[in-house]
């Protein structure tokens, strides 16, 4: 177990180095100088010849790129063009809250789509399978931002004037309370809810059909000790596979959520960072964002492996 | 000189006896039309299609002529999905919509396609260094959240709609390559392919004449949810303001512009997201019916 750890940890390190190379070589895809991108379009001609010297931007690029990495490893992802604060401050300010909302929507979406695939499996073909599926496909087909958009129309128009109220029932933008976080973590956890049910459906109807669940059966067990005893525990395999990678997803989708809902989370960051040109922190969101992406799949790699004693850590 | 000839007839029987009673295509479309969620999304697609082309023809006012006086009006007889923020007809703009909808879908897809399926013949085939190296830089890719690898892309390039179209295609490479790779791996190994290398095909005839026609079922099947997820990435980067200009019907757009008069005209956000999920239903609806339709180890 220890060396399959170890060796999933070593695959992961040339990914990214990889990846951080690309996110590094994209900045030099900006039309213009290099040190105008970094150092921001209004710094003085001494600032950017001071980034030109501090970034070795003279030097062949992958000495530019060992200067990068050497940095990043400390902490050092330079500075802000925008506040002129050091970029890890600025994402380390905001992660809590990216965190936060992702694993509520993780969480959320886990406890109403792993049952809601468990009855429709168990119900195959009847209304109740027919209703969830729609329901799901809906889900995977609604663009996450119109649905937030939805959520606050119902929340400050439709659902006050039912009640009579003249303020909205929750608040539209920003955070502080648990009433802030309604909207964004449904409409964050509609998708991965709906995916995980689709999945764990088609995972339970796979399992249902085996042999040792007709044995179950036959040896006169009642139905929902076949069904949560035998059936779920073998499905769950790939279910938790499943919602591991969709926390990676819901990282991704935290950034349109966030903005929605002016949500003060790594991903708004990234998107406020792109529209004033803020390249260094463009970059260090998306490492950080992406780091913490691969990570995730390591810990479901190494969870399934510990899940499932079929797979062999040798 | 007539065919018909007595001297044809046995081998015509025979042929009748033992040739498939149709072919593929027909086959396929058989057993779409048996499932009520596939035909549900083909017509979706279909009118989709239908729309894009016809935006012009079939819209009930200019899409682009403002009303000033009607700015923000609620749907009505006239205005029958009500105005934008311009006084602008909504639904001509819809319609118009659908058109940047198939572009983005097609041309990234397109992108994806023609870059993904030689990268995954190529290290499906010839497996080794080619294979490495291809495997690890699309492993690199993978491991960014798509839809962040494509802002950054556009980020990088510049918002606009041709850029979104790239970064949405780009990003959707590795998902091919892994695709056509494992798909080559398996024909690679067929009986069919050694006799035609026995008879001197080449390398570049053996994988593009007997390889690649084997691998298409799945990418048939993944283009389609592909350009659902092209359509959805598209709607996200015109709504966050890196798409198309501002002033483009995209449905995306109009979503982020309809934003501002959330509470006093919902109308304006609405009606385009109603249009992205029927279109990117309809593209999964037909994409799921494929994958049925084309499994050979469903047997009907």
């Amino acid at each position: 177990m220890t060396t399959y750890i170890l060796r999933r940890l070593l695959f992961a390190i040339p990914v990214l180095i990889g990846a951080s190379f690309l996110v590094f070589v994209s900045i030099r895809f900006v039309p213009g100088d290099p040190a105008v991108a970094i150092a921001g379009e209004l710094a003085t001609p001494e600032l950017r010849e001071q980034v030109r010297k501090d970034l070795g931007l003279d030097e062949p690029m992958l000495v530019q790129y060992a200067i990068y990495l050497q940095r990043a490893v400390q902490g050092d992802m330079g500075q802000s063009v925008r506040t002129r604060q050091q970029v890890l401050d600025e994402i380390l300010l905001r992660l809590p809250k990216t965190i936060q909302l992702a694993s509520l929507s993780l969480i959320l979406s886990a406890a109403i789509g792993i049952p809601i695939g468990v009855i429709s499996a168990t119900r195959a073909n009847s209304w109740v399978d027919a209703v969830s599926m729609i329901f799901a496909l809906l889900g995977v087909s609604m663009p996450i931002f119109w649905l937030g958009l939805m959520l606050m129309i119902f929340f400050s128009v439709i659902l006050p004037s039912w009640l009579g109220m003249t303020q909205p029932v929750l608040p539209p933008t920003g955070s502080g309370t648990w009433k802030h976080l309604v909207m964004p973590v449904i409409a964050l956890a509609a998708n991965s809810m709906a995916i995980q049910a689709r999945m764990t459906r088609a995972c339970m109807l796979e399992v249902l059909r085996a042999d040792y669940i007709r044995t179950a059966r036959a040896k006169g067990l009642v139905e929902w000790k076949v069904i949560y005893k035998h059936a779920l525990r073998n499905a769950l395999v790939p279910i938790v596979t499943i919602i591991g990678l969709q926390f990676g997803t819901l990282l991704g989708g935290a950034v349109i959520t966030e903005t929605v809902f002016a949500w003060p989370g790594i991903g708004r960051l990234l998107i406020d960072s792109i529209s004033y040109r803020d390249y260094p922190v463009v970059q260090g969101t998306v490492l950080v964002i992406t780091f913490g992406f691969v990570l995730v799949n390591l810990v479901v790699d190494v969870m399934y492996a510990y899940l499932d004693p079929r797979i062999r850590y040798d | 000189m007539s065919m018909s000839g007595n001297t044809f007839e046995p081998i015509v029987e025979l042929m009748e006896e033992t040739a498939p009673p149709t072919s593929g295509v027909v086959m396929v479309l058989k057993r779409l039309m048996r499932s009520p969620g596939s035909m549900m999304g083909l017509i979706i697609v279909l009118a989709f299609l239908f729309i894009s082309v016809a935006a012009d023809y079939i819209a009930p006012h200019d899409y682009d002529a403002a009303n000033f006086e009607m700015r923000r009006a609620a749907p009505s007889a006239e205005y029958w999905l009500g105005t934008d923020e311009l006084g602008r007809d909504l639904f001509s703009r819809l319609l118009q919509g659908a058109r940047y909808s198939l572009l983005v879908g097609v041309i990234s897809v397109g992108i994806g396609l023609s870059v993904g399926i030689p990268l995954g013949l190529i290290s499906g085939y010839f497996g080794g260094v080619a294979d490495m190296v291809i495997m690890r830089l699309m492993d690199i890719m993978l491991a960014f959240p798509s839809i962040l690898l494509a802002i950054l892309f556009v980020a990088i390039l510049g918002p606009s709609l041709e850029n979104a179209m790239i970064a949405i295609g780009v990003v959707s490479i590795p998902i091919y390559a892994r695709l056509v790779r494992s798909s080559t791996l398996t024909v690679k190994e067929e009986l069919f392919i050694e006799a035609s290398r026995a008879m001197g095909a080449n390398h570049f005839q053996i994988i593009f004449v007997h390889i690649f026609p084997n691998t298409l079922a799945p990418i048939v099947v993944q283009s389609t949810l592909q350009i659902a997820v092209a359509i959805q990435a598209a709607a996200a980067l015109g709504f966050l303001g890196l798409g198309a200009p501002p002033d483009v019907p995209e449905w995306g757009n109009m979503l982020q512009k309809g934003r501002t008069y959330i509470i006093s005209a919902p109308h304006i956000v609405v009606f385009p997201g109603l249009a992205i999920m029927l279109v990117v239903l309809g593209f999964n609806l037909l994409g799921d019916g494929l994958r049925d339709a084309l499994d050979p180890r469903i047997a009907r």
